[in-house]
């Protein structure tokens, strides 16, 4: 048997012991509230943790490309990132799945063949973190936009109706000649 | 470590012990027996009006019902009339409703049902459990009232009746056994209880906000019901002598009777620090769902004007300083002015 | 090299760094991000208010009078005496946690200070020790706690992470109302100048002003010109409205968030096109005006009598003017100022008439004392008596959902009227799930007063919930628009939607119906209000 029909094999107990460090990352009276609550609207973040991670680690598996891994990525660490978390605890959920596995596989991976196709694996998690981390620091960039624009659309249309905002569609009006 | 279930916990075993070592090795059947029921019972009555009576005495400045469906306004939209009562009567029905069913903590369970799966392992059964639990205990109330009472009264017989489930008994020359009717209504209590004890220390959101005053009632009823199921079911205790006591209680000439084993005893103290605990404890809620204005007010707030008894009047900006600030301008940009 | 933790430890040491304490036992941390700033000094000063100083809150010292825990103890006396709700709401709670996960933003941030029982418990550990019995003699085991600095700072730090939206009084079987806890908290703390400024300064705006940017009367106008010009542009009509007009039929209050910011100025300019509208085909005469030209009462964020004192306006001008009955814009809290306190505070409205539309004759009975009609329930009645000419193909390339906004959904019940007129204008709408619309509907997370810029973590974690909701019938049916009746949900959601749904828009439920209408004397029609081409013009754009 190779790594990856052990990954296969084991996919529902990795996956379920992955759901609750994620979950634990979270203040203990959340996070059992995080893994029990199943209605997607009251808990949103274990719904996008669920769907997520079972696809990313499908993704893992597989190999997947950068956009599949995006898709599923997106949703948990946009949650993320507005959340009690600085940047490394944020992402951190996605390097926890080594120990899990190192911990898991302990036996297969004295296996030197198992071993090296491990590497790969533990090769595109660490990959995998630093896709994450991009996203933090777009949804992170988005934010401080979007509360640029808020300010920006607050008072625009005051400013530009008592004159202080000239059109650019006229720049020679705002040069004085 | 969470203290507050061990507090409460502690304060009942300790509760025990006193009635029970009180009477079995000092003798104080009189004050378990007479003196403290009889001081519980003035301390409940006495409590829960004095509590009454000062919520009574707060005002209600507004009419803030919260809304829970469609709004009566234009004759051609259907109004919940229920959820959104417009008229005191459909207020009443709402109460009603509340009080009886529970009907705020059912839409819970309706959330915890979706498409026909459990999605809250916890929430579905508060509900039930929670009625199973009030509906128990006032059966049990109302069969104590055979107690209580001489003749025994219709109603209380049928509910008995109509609670006991089944009769075991075995009845032959050699062996006599039997069972007398098992109540439901105690099992269910217990079991209720059981359940919401547990809730609140395994669901961990319950845990957190929990304080010793939700476990020391729910431990406290927990030993009425377990010692009032011990003596009919397991110690059998001498219910003849112990219905002379609870006459002479009511009769007010009170009385020790003889062969009362201290269980009652025991049994009898619990009640009597429920009751006394009573007004001063959030079972207060009995009393207080009544006088909650989010849901004893009608939603008919436009229609007619709830008046309230401090509203004084305050400092306000009126038109005429207004104009006076800002006069030019409005004359420069076209608006009408009241002196130009 | 041993010092160094191995990066597994690492990562353990971060992420399970939360101790396990008790909630009184779990120290507060006012974090960048979570909170907004405090109350300028000169805002609370200019309407009187107690305790106006500068203060920080990450600072130690809030600068606090020295009486302060007197002044604390008087006021909650005063309260727990005025407000029965005050008082039994602090009694009779069992803790059964119905409420806990019923709140956006314990949801969202994941913070059990934020599930409404413990935002209740704040307060209700310091009544049982000051005013319990039990709690004087057992202290921390009957849950009191004596009030500090901590305390207070708590208090703070949570009662202004709370929209007061009523989402968990829906499903408490006493009807608690955390909507009442956080009021009378913001009270207390008010007592001591310890407004956020995006309250403060919007009171006292709104109070000099009418409206909560200071606007001057002229530059209102201005505003309002500006709009007439851009619907010129789209229809080649003119909706000049009446301001301040003595013997008009209607008074017309809306907030003036609407005039101000996107998208709400389309809103704006829905209601001048329907006035308009109304005055050619009916004669029908409604007036603005620039001293109410304020909806929105941040006063009931501040104090019960802040909030009348605003409030004040609407009556006042309604009676100089000598109009025959109020209508009232799309707003959310305004509503329930307006459905549940108005009269009371304000009334009797006696020098007004008992609402008719006398286009339909239908009589307002809902209002007859209060005498102020929604928008929303004057449309649908028009609608019904097929008073408007409506084209709703202009709206073919809209999939609708409808967000209830809070207030008009818990403290009015209105959820059919808008729905009626969404599906009346436009052909393609759809309901978001159950459980998170009508009574049970999700908060936009920005309500009471927190929709400023520096706490827009708080924000878009309170709306992660509604955006959830949002995004399934997003996948499902492909809904790019989100209407709404409240100018803080226009002001709050499209920031909201730019982070969780980039491509759906908000708009006003009149914007929609301003689109279908046939105006008397119009033009043709390319484009939408924003200036979009209308479905079928794409290519008459270019």
């Amino acid at each position: 048997m190779d790594f990856k029909q052990l990954l296969q094999k084991h996919k529902r107990a990795i996956l379920n012991q992955w759901f609750d460090l994620l979950a634990e990352s979270y203040p203990s009276d959340t996070a059992t509230f995080i893994k029990s609550q199943k209605d997607p609207f009251h808990n949103p973040v274990g719904d996008a943790a669920r769907k997520g991670l079972e696809a990313i680690y499908d993704g893992i598996v597989e190999s997947a490309d950068p956009e599949t891994f995006t898709a599923f990525l997106d949703p948990i660490i946009r949650i993320r990132a507005i959340q009690n978390f600085s940047p490394a605890q944020a992402v951190s959920f996605i390097l926890q799945l080594k120990p899990l596995l190192q911990h898991h596989f302990e036996k297969d991976l004295t296996d030197s063949r198992l071993h090296r196709e491990y590497d790969q694996v533990a090769t595109r998690i660490d990959n995998l973190c630093l896709l994450a981390f991009n996203l933090y620091m777009q949804c992170r960039e988005t934010l401080y936009q979007i509360q640029a624009d808020e300010i920006r659309n607050r008072t625009f249309k005051v400013l530009k109706r008592s004159g202080l905002l000239t059109d650019v569609d006229d720049p020679v009006g705002s040069i004085p000649s | 470590m969470n203290v507050n279930y061990m507090y409460s916990l502690l304060a009942v075993v300790v509760l025990f012990l006193l009635s029970y070592l009180g009477v079995k090795a000092v003798g104080l059947e009189i004050l378990f027996g007479i003196l403290f029921p009889y001081l519980a019972l003035i301390t409940f009555i006495g409590g829960v009006i004095y509590r009454v009576m000062d919520w009574a005495k707060s005002y209600v400045p507004f009419c803030i019902p919260t809304t829970c469906g469609q709004q009566q306004s234009l004759p051609w939209i259907t109004p919940n009339k229920i959820d959104n009562p417009f008229t005191p009567g459909a207020t009443v029905v709402r109460m009603f409703l509340e009080v009886v069913f529970f009907r705020s903590l059912f839409r819970n369970t309706r959330n915890a049902i979706r498409e026909g799966k459990l999605t809250h392992e916890w929430e579905i059964w508060l509900w039930l459990a929670a009625l199973a639990f009030h509906y128990s205990f006032l059966t049990v109330i109302i069969r104590h009232i055979r107690l209580f009472t001489e003749p025994v009264p219709f109603v209380v017989q049928l509910i008995e009746t109509v609670d006991s489930f089944f009769r075991f008994e075995v009845l032959t020359d050699v062996v006599q056994f039997g069972l007398p009717a098992v109540f439901m209504s105690g099992l269910v209590l217990l079991a209720a209880v059981t359940f919401l004890f547990v809730r609140r220390i395994l669901a961990p959101h319950v845990r957190y906000i929990s304080l010793a005053a939700d476990y020391f009632p729910l431990i406290l009823i927990f030993g009425i019901a377990f010692s009032g199921i011990f003596m009919r079911y397991v110690s059998k205790v001498n219910i003849k002598a112990a219905k002379e006591l609870t006459m002479g209680l009511v009769t007010l000439h009170p009385t020790i009777p003889e062969g009362i084993a201290p269980i009652f005893y025991v049994h009898l103290f619990f009640v009597s620090v429920l009751l006394a605990y009573f007004p001063f404890s959030k079972l207060m809620h009995m009393a207080g769902i009544f006088l909650s204005p989010t849901r004893n007010l009608p939603a008919n707030t436009r229609a007619k004007r709830h008046i309230n008894p401090w509203n004084y009047p305050v400092e306000v900006h009126t038109y005429e300083e207004y104009e006076d600030e800002f006069r030019e301008k409005m004359i420069e940009a076209g608006l009408p002015v009241e002196k130009e | 090299m041993s010092d160094l933790p191995k990066p597994n430890e690492f990562i353990d040491r971060i992420d399970r760094s939360i101790p396990r304490t008790g909630w009184m036992d779990t120290p507060i941390d006012i974090r960048k991000g979570m909170y907004c700033y405090a109350a300028n000094p000169k805002s609370v000063e200019y309407v009187h208010l107690p305790n106006a100083h500068a203060w920080n809150p990450v600072e130690d010292d809030w600068h606090l009078p020295e009486n302060w825990k007197e002044i604390i103890h008087e006021g909650f006396k005063t309260r727990l005496e005025r407000f029965r709700s005050f008082k039994v709401f602090m009694d009779i709670c069992v803790r059964c946690g119905a409420c806990a996960d019923k709140c956006h933003f314990f949801i969202g941030t994941g913070d059990p200070k934020n599930m409404p029982v413990l935002r209740a418990e704040l307060l209700r550990s310091v009544y049982r020790n000051d005013y319990t019995t039990a709690g004087k003699i057992l202290g921390k085991i009957a849950g009191a706690r004596p009030l500090t600095m901590d305390v207070l700072k708590e208090w703070w730090y949570y009662f202004f992470q709370c929209t007061e939206c009523r989402r968990c009084s829906v499903f408490c079987p006493y009807g608690i109302d955390t909507a009442e806890i956080t009021i009378m908290g913001r009270e207390l703390l008010n007592l001591l100048g310890l407004n956020i400024d995006w309250v403060a300064t919007p009171v006292a705006n709104c109070y000099r002003t009418g409206n909560h940017l200071g606007i001057q009367p002229h530059a209102y106008r201005d505003m309002l010109d500006f709009f007439v010009d851009d619907i010129e542009e789209i229809t080649s009509v003119r909706c000049e409205p009446n301001y301040n007009q003595k013997g008009a039929d209607i008074l017309f209050i809306t907030p003036s968030g609407d005039v101000f910011a996107d998208p709400g100025t389309y809103t704006c300019m829905g209601y001048l096109m329907l006035f308009k509208f109304l005055k050619e085909k009916y004669g029908l005469s409604i007036t603005w005006s620039t001293y109410a030209s304020e909806g929105g009462n941040f006063g009931f964020f501040t104090s019960h009598e802040t909030m009348k004192r605003l409030n004040s306006k609407m009556y006042a001008e309604a009676k100089r003017l000598g109009v025959k009955w109020i209508l009232g814009g799309e707003c959310g809290h305004m509503w329930r100022v307006i459905n549940q306190y108005m009269d009371t505070m304000n009334g009797p409205a006696d020098f007004l008439e008992v609402p008719v539309n006398p286009i339909t004759g239908t009589r307002f009975e809902n209002a007859k004392s209060t005498k102020m009609v929604h928008i929303m329930e004057f449309t649908a009645d028009l609608i019904k008596h097929g008073k408007l000419d409506l084209d709703i193909s202009r709206n073919d390339n809209l999939k609708i959902t409808f967000h209830d906004s809070c207030n008009p959904a818990r403290g009015m019940g209105l959820l059919d009227e808008p729905r009626y007129v969404i599906q009346n204008v436009a052909r393609h709408f759809y309901d978001m799930p159950a459980n998170t619309i009508r009574e049970q509907t999700f908060c936009c997370g920005s309500g009471a007063g927190l929709n400023a810029g520096e706490n827009m973590e708080l924000r878009l974690a309170g709306g992660l919930p509604r955006s959830m909701a949002v995004k399934h019938v997003h996948d499902k049916y492909d809904v790019n628009t989100l209407a709404t009746i409240c100018a803080i949900d226009r002001a709050a959601l499209p920031t909201l939607m730019d982070y969780y749904l980039p491509d759906v828009r908000v708009t006003g439920v009149t914007e929609l119906v301003a689109n279908a209408l046939i105006m008397p004397g119009e033009g043709e029609r390319t484009t939408n209000l924003r200036g979009e081409p209308l479905p079928g013009m794409e290519e008459e754009e270019e």
